[in-house]
């Protein structure tokens, strides 16, 4: 009613709105010419200093483009009018530009002044908005300016401001992709913006723009999940999408002992989740009975996740739903995964659009976790209002979820199923009943009586879809249903079906020896309406013939023939090589062919069934929820779900106060000073293993061994691996021995404390390792912080015990962490600082950093091995240095560059147990004994890639650390050049042809 | 993500389009009207096409197809759910959402399209939000608009985006104060041939209709909470308070809107308050079958039953039906083979009943299939659940 008296004008401008829908048909010429005009009177209302008539002329004007009508040849006119004084006229003339922009560019210009001045306007809603439609104008020559206004704008007072900025990073991102680092900049100090507002449209400019730079998240983590619940829906999506993600990357899989039970008999399998409080009984037993499985404890930053997420499941919006149960479904622990049934099961009350998304959902994670849904088997029950394509997947779903115990309930259901009018979905049903029988061995009998009933229904459809059915299911129990085959047989006079008559064929071939005199009947029938028949019958009718004629050629000799010099004539030539084929193989011919003595068991081996499959199985590899999912394709776009890791990455790195940094680092340090002095690593092996279990023992035979220690890392899931490692690596530096030594004196005293105050309680760990820490001088203030899981703590105590020695040690140590470690920070400081630090370390990357030891490798061509902040303060370079490697001439010789950017020395960088592929090999390089603060070196590695561009993976070791790296050549720097005379090059190549 | 908006008639004409990005052909739309054609009837229509370098997100609502074009990877249900959103912005602007509706008033509908998403991601969908950026048309703001030649976007800077409670806007004044809660319960059930109740659920929803001048910051309390045992809710509701005390705390957006939703799952026993007799039955020797159906109250704490309408999809055999009702009016679409019977109140003491013959096709022989009936009704003031009606509504405002 509002636009009325536009709209009035408009329709009363000519012919009205039929006359305008053929405005922009070339082919309706005359109408085109007073649409033109009337586009002049339209110019002339803009031209007015009116605002009235300006507004008017506008609002048609919108009208039009809404309409999807072509306005463009007005833009000079209204462009004139993006400084107008009235907003209304403005916001009008706004939506115009933003629509018409990008195929008028020159003329654009024109406006941008005005947008310019608005980006200092003091109204905030001002500037942003400014920068909205700035942002919006789709000129690639404005880019800078762009750039300039988002940079701005990102630090702007105000959070709308900012949300604005974030909202135009991915729009200038589509505009110019180069742009790309720089925007990576502005969202990195997006990221770190603690207000609602500017979270959820920042990590959906993050999504669009960098999704693979997951490094940008680490300090943010626990501010987003903390934030997350007072961020608004569609940020509440986005954000918890991209966290599942990062959650895959960061964190070890919690059901990794489960994982072995799924071997185990499904008893205990499903045992385990119908029941949440028998969960964690059976993680024991299993843990139990695999002692060699190290027990898992989940990161706290992982159960953050899962707990702040969790309330959202009540959302009133569909999608932060399905967010969340996709995210509980992919990372929580099997025994949590259940709360989500009942969300999901809500959704299905919800339009029907939703429940469409939701059960294509539910049909796959029933089919992994069937005990989620089994108490919710009514809410699936199909109501005769539904559309078709949500009884589909409804039945899907039924069926996944039938067991032998509800199967009855569900089989009645079927029943009535079977009734309905909706032949599409009775066909469905059938098909879930075959599966429900194939499934479940109990109903077989039952099933295959009920399906044969419907044989006799009048309708075809029905009758056809059984019949297939049918077929599937006696091929699983043949003998007992020689009646059902004969009843089949029967069929074959009425039923049209090509399928259903293909399938009775196949079956009467198949089990002819149940059906000895029915079946040459059939097949005469069949050889007289052969040439009627679809194809896939013609191929079946052949079929038969030729397994009757191994099992009773008696009878059927001449038939087989006929039919087989029918087929030789047909119009397909499937089927006419198919007969040929058969022939030759039954027919024994004169040169007694040895194929055709096997005949019989070529063509009457025994088959296996066929196994009825959900089409939803395997669907999970999708992140459900997501489009891909839902398609079962890959879409555009579309950031695959990464495995969990093997092993857990530092968790270190989402902390934000960096004196926990200190501790880590103190801590690690002290540990690997004791390692390579017990040098049995067998003896460690039995008190990790029960360390979860019992800590007490632990710190028992911890201490009597004199702290195997080691282990824990700065990961807190302190795993053996870890231990074997650090192990490995403290072996290699034996020359640390003797200092350690003294230091095993004071670890004998320190043992004394009693063990109680290790049971791991966070403020037990507190008071241990601070007394550590002020020994060593370094503060723990942020102890509390730190929420750590058990089993770390249990690795504490042993760590300070050491710690006196830590103080002398730390002078002479190769140090890899960060500045923080020596003076502690208050934390904004430190982000900052880190943050600024992080930039240098990223342009460094592109220059040679300092002059190389050995021989001069071109500075080009360097790549990042390791970041300098992933490997806490250690940055590795790599090149390939293009010269033969010394030692083995297969080798590419690869020049790594170490740098220390920390302000503590390295030591003992070595190259750990590599996991190489197939014929890859490393000549490792000479270990460095230590790296101090701010010095550079570089040492030669060869590697053979076997002429392969597949990447060598390897680890880098420092005496604290190891880093995961890989490196991957590229083609060309496999090559070498050799020099030959021409002769020599055409011998060479002659030698290639041919091979 | 989003790219763009078609909406499309039932007749397959597209009456409005929006981009958010660069402009997509309407040609997309050649996907959707094949789809639409395979699946014969509306509701069929998958929700989600691909085409070769678009993805169509449909909804339909109000016999308008919403197609959203998107060209990368997105939460479905995401697009899904703002489509909904959309349409019930409409709604809430319009009163209707209908075609002519939005034809007569596309220029603000184009208007609020634009605030809602920036460059495909949302920005503005709470409808306090929006409708303080453009006002909603009404009668009065028509005529005052014809006479000064004003439009109806708001003239004031929409504050509210920039405030923590981004669906309350600032600065509300009314004379009356007044807050409505209304709860609506929807039974949802299956019952077989024989009378048994196969499945019933109960879903309720708590719409509120708040007038309340300034940031009054509202609690709810339950008699019996523990009847709610799934619960959504409006982001207003404070999560944890709930979770500890079972209490609602929150601080209202103005006007209307719903509070919470409530699902009282297939466990709990449902009574339900009304039952149908039927016998239906076709002969194969003639081509007559017989039909009679009454609909009685039941369980119904005194209260009367309304707005009893029963439907029922007949077999394709069926001809036609010659019926006659005790009260109400009834129809039979002899091309859909769709009943209908409109019953009106049901009176206990003369339960309303239908009765007459069914003529079959000649020839052909007894349908297989049973005819499902479906009936609606309402009760006034029953809530089936037995949810109390909150018992205070305390409210602490400056």
């Amino acid at each position: 009613m509002s636009a009325a008296p536009a709209y009035s004008e408009d329709k009363g401008g000519s012919a009205g709105p039929g006359e305008a829908e053929y405005g922009h048909d070339p082919a309706s010429g005359g109408i085109f010419s007073s649409d033109y005009k009337r586009h002049d009177d339209l110019k002339e209302m803009l031209d007015t200093n009116k605002d009235s008539l300006k507004l008017e002329a506008m609002k048609r004007i919108v009208a039009m483009i809404a309409r999807g009508k072509n306005a463009s040849d007005l833009f000079p006119a209204v462009v004139k009018n993006v400084a107008c004084k009235n907003i209304e006229v403005k916001k009008l003339v706004y939506v115009y530009l933003v629509r018409y922009a990008e195929e008028q560019q020159d003329l654009a210009l024109l406006s941008i002044s005005t947008f310019q001045r608005g980006l200092k306007d003091p109204n905030q809603l001002i500037r942003a908005s400014a920068l909205r439609v700035l942002s919006s104008i789709r000129v690639p020559i404005i880019v800078p300016i762009m750039m300039l206004a988002i940079k701005e704008a990102a630090s702007d007072m105000s959070p709308y401001v900012r949300k604005t900025a974030a909202h135009a990073i991915p729009k200038l991102y589509s505009l110019d992709s180069d742009q790309k680092d720089q925007l990576i900049e502005v969202i990195e100090k997006l990221l770190a913006d603690k207000t609602t507002l500017v979270a959820g449209s920042v990590v959906m400019a993050f999504e669009e723009v960098c999704p693979e730079r997951i490094d940008l998240i680490h300090k943010n983590y626990r501010k987003l999940c903390n934030l997350l619940i007072d961020v608004e829906e569609w940020g509440q999506v986005v954000i918890i999408s991209m966290l599942t993600r990062y959650a895959r990357t960061q964190f070890l899989s919690p059901t990794q002992n489960e994982s072995l039970l799924e071997e185990n008999p499904e008893k205990a399998f499903y045992g385990s989740e119908e029941d949440e409080a028998k969960g964690p009984g059976s993680e024991e037993a299993a843990a139990a009975a695999l002692p060699t499985r190290k027990p898992y404890v989940m990161d706290p930053d992982h159960r953050l996740l899962l707990r702040n997420t969790k309330p959202l499941l009540q959302s009133r919006s569909a999608a932060v739903v399905m967010a969340v149960a996709q995210l509980y479904f992919h990372l929580a622990p099997k025994a949590e995964v259940g709360v989500i049934a009942k969300a999901l099961v809500r959704l299905l009350r919800s339009h029907s659009e939703v429940q469409y998304v939701v059960l294509q959902n539910v049909a796959t994670m029933s089919i992994k976790r069937r005990g989620m849904f089994e108490p919710y088997l009514k809410s699936f029950y199909i109501r005769s209002t539904d559309p078709t394509q949500i009884k589909i997947l409804k039945l899907e779903v039924l069926t996944n979820l039938a067991n032998e115990t509800n199967i009855p309930t569900v089989l009645r259901e079927f029943q009535t199923y079977i009734r309905s009018m909706d032949k599409d979905f009775v066909a469905a049903t059938i098909q879930a009943i075959g599966r429900c029988a194939t499934n479940i061995g109990r109903v077989r009998d039952t099933c295959l009586n009920g399906l044969v009933q419907l044989l006799s229904n009048r309708d075809e459809l029905v009758v056809a879809e059984s019949v297939v059915v049918i077929k599937k299911l006696l091929q699983m129990q043949p003998a007992q249903h020689g009646e059902i085959i004969k009843h089949l047989a029967k069929l074959t006079d009425n039923i049209q079906v090509p399928m259903a008559r293909a399938s009775i064929l196949w079956l009467i071939g198949e089990y002819c020896e149940h059906v000895p005199r029915i079946a040459p009947d059939v097949l005469r029938k069949m050889a007289k309406s052969f040439t009627a028949e679809e194809d896939i019958v013609k191929l079946q009718v052949i079929n038969l013939a030729a397994k009757l004629y191994l099992t009773n050629s008696k009878q059927t000799k001449l038939l087989t023939q006929y039919v087989l010099s029918l087929a030789k004539y047909d119009q397909n030539y499937d089927i006419r090589d198919r007969a040929r084929f058969t022939r030759q193989l039954i027919v024994p011919s004169e040169q007694g062919g040895a194929l055709s003595r096997h005949a019989k068991k070529l063509f009457l081996a025994p088959k296996p069934a066929p196994v009825l499959e959900s089409s939803f199985k395997d669907r999970d590899h999708f992140q459900l929820g997501s489009l891909s999912h839902l398609l079962n394709a890959k879409a555009t776009g579309y950031q695959e779900l990464p495995d969990w890791p093997e092993e857990a990455p530092d968790p270190s790195v989402r902390n934000v106060e960096v004196p926990e940094w200190t501790k880590c680092s103190n801590r690690e340090k002290r540990k690997e000073k004791e390692k390579p002095f017990y040098s049995d690593s067998e003896g460690e092996s039995g008190p990790t293993e029960s360390a979860d279990s019992d800590p007490e023992s632990e710190s028992e035979s911890d201490s009597k061994s004199s702290s195997e220690s080691g282990s824990g890392e700065s990961s807190s899931e302190s795993d053996n691996e870890d231990q074997d490692e650090d192990e490995e690596k403290g072996r290699s530096s034996e020359s640390e021995q003797s200092e350690e030594e003294g230091e095993k004196k004071k670890m004998k005293k320190r043992k004394k404390v009693p063990e109680g105050q290790r049971e791991g309680s966070s403020s037990d760990e507190g008071s241990d390792s601070s007394s550590s820490s002020s020994e060593s001088e370094m503060t723990s203030d942020t102890e509390e912080e730190q929420v750590e899981p058990a089993s770390w703590r249990k690795k504490t105590p042993p760590s300070g015990k050491s710690a006196p020695a830590a103080k002398e040690i730390s002078l002479l140590d190769l140090e890899d962490f960060t500045p923080p470690s020596v003076q502690p920070l208050s934390p904004p400081t430190v982000v900052s600082t880190s943050l600024a630090a992080d930039l240098e370390g990223l342009t460094l990357t592109d220059s040679p950093l300092v002059p190389s030891l050995l021989s001069p490798v071109s500075g080009a061509g360097r790549q990042e091995l390791l970041h300098r902040v992933a490997g806490e303060g250690l940055a590795v370079d790599y090149t390939f240095s293009r010269q033969p490697f010394s030692g083995d001439p297969h080798m590419v010789s690869v020049h790594i560059h170490f740098s220390n950017s920390s302000d503590t020395p390295i030591k003992g960088l070595h190259v750990g147990t590599p996991k190489l592929p197939a014929g890859i090999s490393i000549q490792e390089f000479p270990e460095i004994e230590s790296l101090s603060p701010g010095e550079s070196t570089t040492a030669i590695m060869g590697i053979n890639f076997c002429d392969s561009t597949q990447a060598a993976n390897f680890q880098l070791c420092t005496q604290t650390r190891q880093f995961y790296v890989s490196i991957q050549p590229p083609v060309g720097e496999l090559m070498a050049p050799v020099f030959m005379s021409e002769n020599e090059f055409k011998k060479e190549q002659g030698l290639q042809g041919g091979r | 993500m989003i790219h763009s908006l078609f909406l499309i008639n039932s007749s397959g004409d597209i009456f409005l389009e929006k981009h958010w990005k660069s402009v997509v052909s309407r040609s997309v739309c050649d996907y959707f009207f094949e789809a639409q054609e395979r699946a014969t009837e509306a509701e069929n229509v998958p929700p989600v096409i691909p085409t070769p370098h678009h993805y169509l997100l449909s909804v339909y609502r109000h016999k308008i197809f919403f197609v959203a074009v998107i060209q990368t990877e997105v939460p479905p249900l995401f697009v899904i759910e703002f489509l909904h959103r959309v349409v019930d912005t409409f709604q809430d602007y319009f009163g209707v959402c209908s075609e002519p509706v939005i034809k007569d008033n596309v220029v603000v509908v184009y208007e609020v399209l634009e605030e809602m998403l920036d460059n495909g991601f949302p920005l503005a969908t709470e409808s306090n939000i929006l409708k303080e950026l453009i006002k909603p048309p009404t009668i009065l703001r028509t005529v005052v608009n014809t006479i000064t030649g004003s439009t109806n976007v708001g003239d004031q800077l929409p504050t509210g985006q920039l405030s923590v409670v981004p669906w309350r806007r600032t600065g509300v004044k009314y004379t009356n104060n007044e807050a409505y809660f209304d709860v609506v319960e929807e039974i949802d059930a299956i019952i077989d041939k024989s009378g048994s109740t196969i499945t019933a659920e109960i879903q309720g929803v708590i719409d509120a209709c708040v007038k309340l001048t300034g940031m009054p910051d509202l609690t709810l309390s339950f008699m019996n909470p523990r009847l709610l045992d799934d619960v959504s809710f409006h982001p207003c509701v404070r999560f944890k308070r709930w979770e500890s005390e079972r209490i609602l705390s929150f601080i209202p957006p103005d006007g209307n809107f719903r509070l919470l939703s409530y699902h009282v799952s297939a466990q709990n026993l449902v009574a339900i308050p009304v039952y149908v007799k039927h016998n239906i039955s076709f002969r194969d020797s003639t081509s007559l079958g017989r039909f009679e159906i009454t609909v009685g109250p039941k369980q119904t704490m005194g209260k009367t039953i309304e707005g009893v309408i029963v439907t029922s999809q007949m077999p394709k055999g069926v001809l036609n039906m010659s019926l006659s009702p005790s009260q109400g009016t009834h129809t039979f679409d002899p091309v859909t083979k769709m009943l209908s019977w409109d019953v009106g109140k049901i009176n206990p003491q003369k339960l309303p009943s239908l009765k007459g013959t069914v003529s079959l096709q000649a020839g052909a022989s007894r349908p297989d299939e049973n005819p499902t009936i479906n009936l609606q009704f309402k009760i006034q003031q029953l809530a089936i659940s037995g949810l109390n009606p909150p018992l205070f509504a305390k409210e602490d405002w400056p």
